[in-house]
């Protein structure tokens, strides 16, 4: 019998069933992946020491320690649904149903889609699909190829793949629409990378941003973008350039773009084709919290987090009983972020359990604290405004599910 | 095959199992324990299948199992995900294909 069953084999899950088995719970992690890790596995950036972060090997050393502990960890079983009876949560996976009364959903995130015509042809990949083919396969997506989309997230690829020896010859924007957005404003876009100054992806951009930060600056500094782009590490980011259509017969041949002006309208008759045979798409990354959903866990809209997540606590509690989350379903932050927040839930449950002593209370505020603090020395944020969102997140649950305790009534 | 042997941070790729399997009825090598998609590519492998209706062929997308458009048939169990599926030794891959739209066309497929 499962004490715990954690929905979820990445930082978030794997760190959550740490602090569980830690207090002596018995601890079940389910992952659809074939190998324990989550997305943390793809990750690998220099960090401002020179050290560098490895995905493979903090995985590497979460999964032995989860292991040596004694969690149960069970890599490409797939979970489809959720159901609670007689205070116990059903889990429906491809391996059959178990039961627990307390379940973690770290299920992390998943990528935006920006539908460009033709991105159906073999070859057209998101940035993730990218990063997990190169770094965890460690498998060529291609020869030359193009990313659509500038953001943290495909700067932060694009290094990857450029040190796993892959050529990416072009960054450039997708068409402004409905599905693209703000990914399709050069104007939106070079604001959203300004506030990642700090690892901006060339050094004209990093010395740039404090002027660009002013309206005027930045638009006369757009409006005369060099045509064949700033280069990010050898690769022109083309802010200035849109692909209209990605081409090919049985695979991907070329990408068709045309040049944009500011705000990402076309300007007619300059339109190129770019020979390529790989094309990533890269869209951003919302909470993947679908399990939460069938659960029947109410859902907010909260922009700064990425998408809509499921209501929770500072202390990664649902208002469902039994369900906690933690990671990139309660909002799109860094793996660092989504260990300290698996700490956080793994310490709930040990506390809903009963199974902490005294100073179970403690060690909440402080792994609380701990995320904080995490949260302030983050070199990637996703999103500037993430405090923002994580307090409104906050405040909800705070005019929800806390009751109000009058003043009179608190005697000793 | 078109791997990354040497990777300067992540290091040299270990000496795996070579395993052989079929896709399509040809047969092709993988190593042990990588996913039926990393297997294809690595065998210049990009079209997993063609969709069911319109025949447009298809490839793996998102690499992680949510978009579904990898599907393959895995000795005879259809709609298999070839990103999140280990390949298996002497595995028995084929390629999704065009179904036949009884509404339209007069129920011919126009393969």
């Amino acid at each position: 019998m499962n004490d715990v069953i954690v929905i979820g084999c990445g930082p978030a899950g794997l760190s959550g069933a740490i602090a569980c088995v830690t207090y002596g719970l018995k601890v079940t992690i389910m992952d659809e992946f074939m190998k324990p890790g989550g997305r943390l596995l793809g990750q690998l950036h220099q960090e401002p020491t020179g050290d560098w972060w490895n995905g493979i090997k903090v995985s590497e050393q979460l999964y032995q320690q989860a292991l040596n502990l004694g969690v149960n960890i069970r890599c490409g079983v797939s979970v489809y649904n959720l159901e609670k009876e007689d205070q116990m949560w059903k889990v429906y996976t491809s391996i059959g149903t178990f039961e627990a009364p307390f379940l973690l959903l770290a299920t992390g995130a998943a990528e935006y889609p920006i539908p460009v015509p033709g991105w159906t042809l073999p070859g057209v990949m998101s940035i993730g699909a990218a990063q997990v083919m190169t770094n965890v396969h460690r498998v060529q997506i291609g020869k030359k190829g193009i990313i659509i989309g500038a953001n943290i997230l495909s700067f932060a690829i694009l290094k990857e793949l450029q040190l796993a020896g892959i050529t990416v010859n072009h960054v450039v924007l997708p068409e402004k629409n409905a599905f693209s957005q703000n990914a399709g404003v050069p104007e939106e876009v070079m604001k959203s990378l300004l506030n990642a100054a700090h690892l901006a992806p060339s050094p004209l951009l990093r010395f740039g941003s404090s002027f660009m930060k002013n309206n005027w600056i930045r638009k006369m500094g757009l409006t005369f973008y060099p045509k064949k782009g700033m280069k990010v590490n050898g690769t022109p980011l083309l802010l200035r350039k849109a692909a209209v259509e990605i081409i090919g017969e049985d695979q991907v041949e070329g990408v068709r773009v045309i040049d944009i002006d500011i705000n990402g309208n076309p300007i007619p008759g300059t339109e190129s084709t770019y020979e390529v045979d790989f094309v990533c798409i890269a869209g951003g990354l919302y909470p993947l919290a679908e399990l939460a959903s069938v659960a029947g866990c109410p859902f907010q809209f909260i922009p700064e987090l990425g998408g809509h997540v499921p209501h929770h606590s500072e202390s990664m509690e649902t208002p469902l009983p039994g369900l906690f989350v933690a990671g990139n379903i309660t909002g799109i932050e860094s793996g660092k972020i989504a260990i300290a927040q698996g700490t956080i839930a793994g310490l709930s449950i040990v506390k809903h359990a009963r199974k902490g002593n005294n100073s179970i209370d403690n060690q909440l505020q402080q792994a609380i604290q701990n995320v904080h603090s995490v949260r302030k020395q983050a070199i990637i944020k996703f999103n500037p405004d993430i405090e923002l969102g994580r307090s409104k997140m906050n405040e909800l649950w705070e005019s929800l599910y806390v009751k109000n305790e009058t003043p009179g009534k608190m005697t000793g | 095959m078109t791997r990354i042997i040497d990777h300067p941070v992540l290091g040299r790729l270990e000496n795996r199992n070579v395993i052989s399997f079929q896709f399509d009825g040809n047969s092709y090598q993988a190593y042990d324990g990588e996913s039926i998609a990393a297997a294809l590519l690595a065998n210049g492998i990009r079209k997993l299948r063609v969709h069911e209706e319109s025949g447009s062929p298809r490839g793996f997308y998102c690499n992680i199992g949510h978009c579904m458009e990898c599907r393959v048939t895995v000795n005879d169990h259809s709609n298999v995900r070839a990103c999140l599926t280990v390949v298996e030794n002497d595995m028995i891959i084929q390629s999704g294909k065009q179904l036949p739209n009884l509404l339209k066309k007069g129920g011919q497929s126009n393969e």
